[in-house]
């Protein structure tokens, strides 16, 4: 594509917190209806250089160009009027207000009042021009996370906004709705817009992007101009500073039936009902459980910890029954489990890491005597963890919310291992980490299949769950559509469970 | 117990029922607008109690009703800045800053009064506001004398309920206070100062506690005294809650609890007698408590609700 004159031009941007380097000299720019991929690693400096575009933070040096133009921009108001919209990894919406409430936040009435009409003419407007229909009356608590990401898009674009930065926006979505902000996307850019689409996902990056720019740690790694015609494997390069292999799942030698559940079924709690579920999984083998989120996933999930009891059916470990067992009983027989969500049900944000690393066994004698914590125990514990981990932290006390997503992760898979679970259930063990984090952690679920552990694997992404496990149930409104082994799943075979279309039951 | 029922429901009834509620309409709605924008303002109970104090003393010294209503009003936004500058501006814990306002502005309160006036024996006194009839619809049976007949005071407040229900929900400025005591990050990304936007609604939260304290030393005691506001201002804080942070629902809870204080005061002046009165001053309390634990279990507070917002945050 043709490079006009660049709507958006960054030079030699910095920005230190303390010290931290976490934007180094970084040069950037991106032209009407040019989709610019920005990538790297967490913690490479990507979603600093963006909030310094939009004006969160003051760079310490560089400056910023708006069609050539100098720009100060100091506040989100000052992007704003730049004609810059964002659309955060965390959605900045409120969710008991209307969609159309949300759109009109900080827009000046008419004559002292909302201006309804004009927003939703306005509305209509951009929804009938890039096909991003909204219904304005429901309030956002009420709309999927798709939808939110949706209304975020508009509200950049009602804004005026002629650059859109997305951070990491297939984050949240399921497949099929990734390929809607993809169509979205491209209509935008075919419009003149210009969008930076922030990502580490390289075959997202390779099918939308018109080029891309590289960071690590913090400076400029590399440009690519032909993302298309480029291979993962290159850009993995320039984004980790060496060669990814993917790692090599052996032949499996599944055991005798670690986990097994007959017959399941939950009734009208919160969430999807489980319906007749039943599964087995072997020592030594890593199944996964595929599905659109919110088809039940999740009640399985807390069922298979103890979280949630069953109405019905039998779930056994090793054999003993523990379908009445409390979160601490199944854990006692060897169940681990890493959670969905690392910040709310993984770990205690606010204490120190060492305490969350220890929590689901802080009863245990290793880590309490008498009724009284050992905190000598607890630190060596956190200490060792983290330096076989290479959890990144200045320290076993660092508060546990400042860590990285993938330094989080790598400490609740510690905290598990560490204690040979017999059976271990994950929950999208790699949502939102780099492609560096995500090896380490297939890494680790392989050698604890090949040391007998019997893993479950929930997740969205089928290529990992592909690449990883050794057969793939997938689930359907709150049963098992069908189980595939994985040398015979291909993901438009597990699409179709997925969607309901084929399978049983 | 016919003779009771009776003597209870008279026209005057009504009208008591409005006059109680008056206050707590004011304060209700203050406490409302604070609460929305993300502040609890526990410095209310403090801030009636100085403003009552402020208004009556420039009024007994001017002699003006309305420079004394002003005055009052002044205090009240003086107070709000204040609350807002330790809750807002410095982002400090909102409990123990409103209660803080709260000790402050009432040993103030007894400090200047006893500055001003000294110790008399008979407590000063004002010639407070008169009831105001409003031609022909005073002339309604039952309505007109309860509701078109009583202070100016009275009719502000009936006009401030669908005043604040506009503001709040068909102005640009209310859906910031909204959007700011929901989600503030998601204010700020769209351009709208937070931390103005608070100031500006305890600020106006103090305003209207300011014209609640007016009230009660100004047209119902036409007097001050230490006892003036007694628990007013912390009924408002839950009729907040029981009013679910809404306008017509936090006036319309005002109103029933106003029912019954008003019930109480005649159940203490009828013929049950042999009931301690003290008995009857808890029925209004009582009611709160339960009221509360019945109707507000659904009740969702606004998210951003007693978190303060900073800016450059990692």
């Amino acid at each position: 594509m043709p490079t006009p004159a660049p709507l958006i031009e960054m030079r030699g941007i910095t920005k230190s917190f303390g010290a931290v380097k976490a934007n180094e000299a970084v040069d950037l720019s991106v032209a009407p209806g040019e989709i610019l991929g920005l990538l790297g690693e967490n913690g490479a400096g990507k979603t600093t250089l963006m909030n310094v575009l939009f004006g969160a933070y003051a760079p310490d040096a560089g400056e910023i160009l708006i069609q050539g133009q100098p720009a100060r921009i100091s506040s989100s108001a000052d992007a704003l009027a730049a004609g810059i919209g964002m659309v955060h990894q965390h959605f900045h919406l409120a969710a008991r207000l209307t969609v159309l409430e949300n759109l009109l936040i900080g827009i000046p009435g008419k004559s002292g009042r909302i201006d309804r009409a004009g927003g939703l003419a306005r509305l209509a407007e951009i929804s009938r021009q890039h096909g991003l229909t909204l219904d304005p009356s429901l309030p956002v608590s009420a709309l999927s996370v798709g939808e939110q990401q949706r209304l975020e898009i508009v509200k950049a674009l009602f804004r005026g906004a002629r650059l859109l930065i997305l951070d990491e926006p297939t984050a949240v979505l399921a497949p099929s709705e990734v390929d809607g902000l993809f169509s979205a996307l491209r209509s935008m850019a075919a419009q003149g817009l210009g969008i930076i689409f922030i990502s580490h996902k390289l075959n997202e990056v390779r099918a939308l992007t018109h080029r891309c720019t590289v960071l690590r740690h913090g400076r400029v790694a590399g440009r690519v101009d032909d993302p298309a015609n480029t291979t993962s494997a290159a850009m993995a390069e320039l984004m980790c500073g060496h060669e990814i292999v993917p790692p090599a799942r052996g032949p499996s030698t599944p055991g005798e039936a670690v986990l097994a559940l007959d017959g399941i079924s939950t009734s009208k709690h919160s969430g999807t009902t489980l319906r007749h579920i039943s599964l087995v999984v072997r020592a030594g083998e890593i199944l996964g459980i595929a599905g659109v989120s919110g088809n039940g996933q999740r009640a399985l999930a807390e069922v298979i910890s103890g979280v949630r009891a069953p109405d019905a059916g039998r779930m056994t470990i090793a054999g003993q029954n523990v379908s009445r067992f409390s979160p601490r009983e199944v854990q006692a027989l060897g169940l681990g489990r890493i959670p969905e969500d690392r910040m709310t049900t993984g770990l205690v944000t606010n204490l120190p890491l060492a305490d969350s690393m220890v929590l689901p066994r802080i009863g245990t004698a290793a880590f309490s005597a008498r009724g009284l914590l050992k905190p000598d125990a607890i630190r060596a514990f956190a200490e060792e963890q983290i330096k076989a981990y290479d959890i990144r932290c200045p320290g076993p006390m660092t508060r546990a919310g400042a860590l990285s997503g993938g330094n989080l992760q790598k400490a609740l898979l510690a905290r598990e291992l560490a204690f040979d679970p017999k059976v271990l259930i994950v929950s999208q063990p790699t949502r939102g980490l780099d492609i560096g984090a995500a090896r380490f952690i297939h890494e680790k679920f392989l050698d604890m299949r090949a040391k007998g552990c019997g893993i479950i694997v929930i997740g969205e992404d089928l290529e990992e769950l592909l690449v990883l496990c050794d057969r793939i149930a997938v689930m359907y409104e709150g049963h098992i559509a069908g189980t595939l082994d994985s040398a015979d799943a291909t993901v438009a075979r597990l699409g179709l469970l997925m969607t309901g279309v084929e399978g049983r039951g | 117990m016919n003779a009771v029922f009776e003597q209870i429901f008279q026209v005057g009834f009504l009208a008591a029922i409005i006059r109680i509620a008056t206050p707590l309409a004011f304060a209700t709605l203050g406490e409302m607008f604070s609460e929305r924008a993300g502040v609890l303002n526990l410095g209310i109970e403090g801030i009636m109690l100085l403003c009552a104090m402020t208004g009556f003393t420039a009024t007994s010294l001017s002699g003006s009703l309305w420079l004394g209503v002003l005055v009052a009003v002044l205090t009240g936004m003086l107070m709000g800045a204040l609350h807002a500058l330790f809750t807002v501006a410095l982002g400090l814990s909102q409990h123990v800053c409103g209660i803080g306002v709260t000790l402050f502005s009432s040993g103030l309160a007894y400090f200047l009064y006893r500055l001003i006036f000294g110790q008399q024996s008979v407590p000063p006194s004002i010639k407070g506001f008169q009831t105001l009839p409003i031609p022909v619809l005073s002339d309604i049976p039952v309505l007109g004398p309860a509701v078109f007949n009583q202070f100016a005071l009275v009719y502000m407040a009936i006009l401030a309920i669908p005043l604040a229900a506009f503001v709040l929900y068909r102005t640009p400025w209310g859906l910031s206070v909204r959007m700011v005591g929901e989600n503030p990050r998601a204010a700020d990304s769209a351009g709208v100062s937070v931390i103005a936007t608070r100031f500006q609604a305890v600020i106006l939260g103090g305003a209207l506690m300011g014209l609640a304290g007016a009230f009660l030393s100004m047209a119902q005691f036409n007097a001050f005294t230490f006892g003036v506001v007694s628990g007013r201002g912390w009924v408002a804080i839950a009729l907040v809650v029981f009013g679910r942070w809404d306008p017509w629902r936090s006036a319309g809870a005002a109103l029933l609890f106003a029912f019954v204080d008003a019930l109480q005061l005649r159940m203490q002046a009828s013929g049950l007698g042999h009931i301690p009165y003290e008995a009857f001053l808890m029925l209004p309390f009582i009611f709160t408590i339960v009221a509360m634990a019945v109707m507000s279990r659904n009740a969702v507070a606004p998210s951003a609700l007693l978190k303060p917002f900073r800016r450059e945050e990692r």
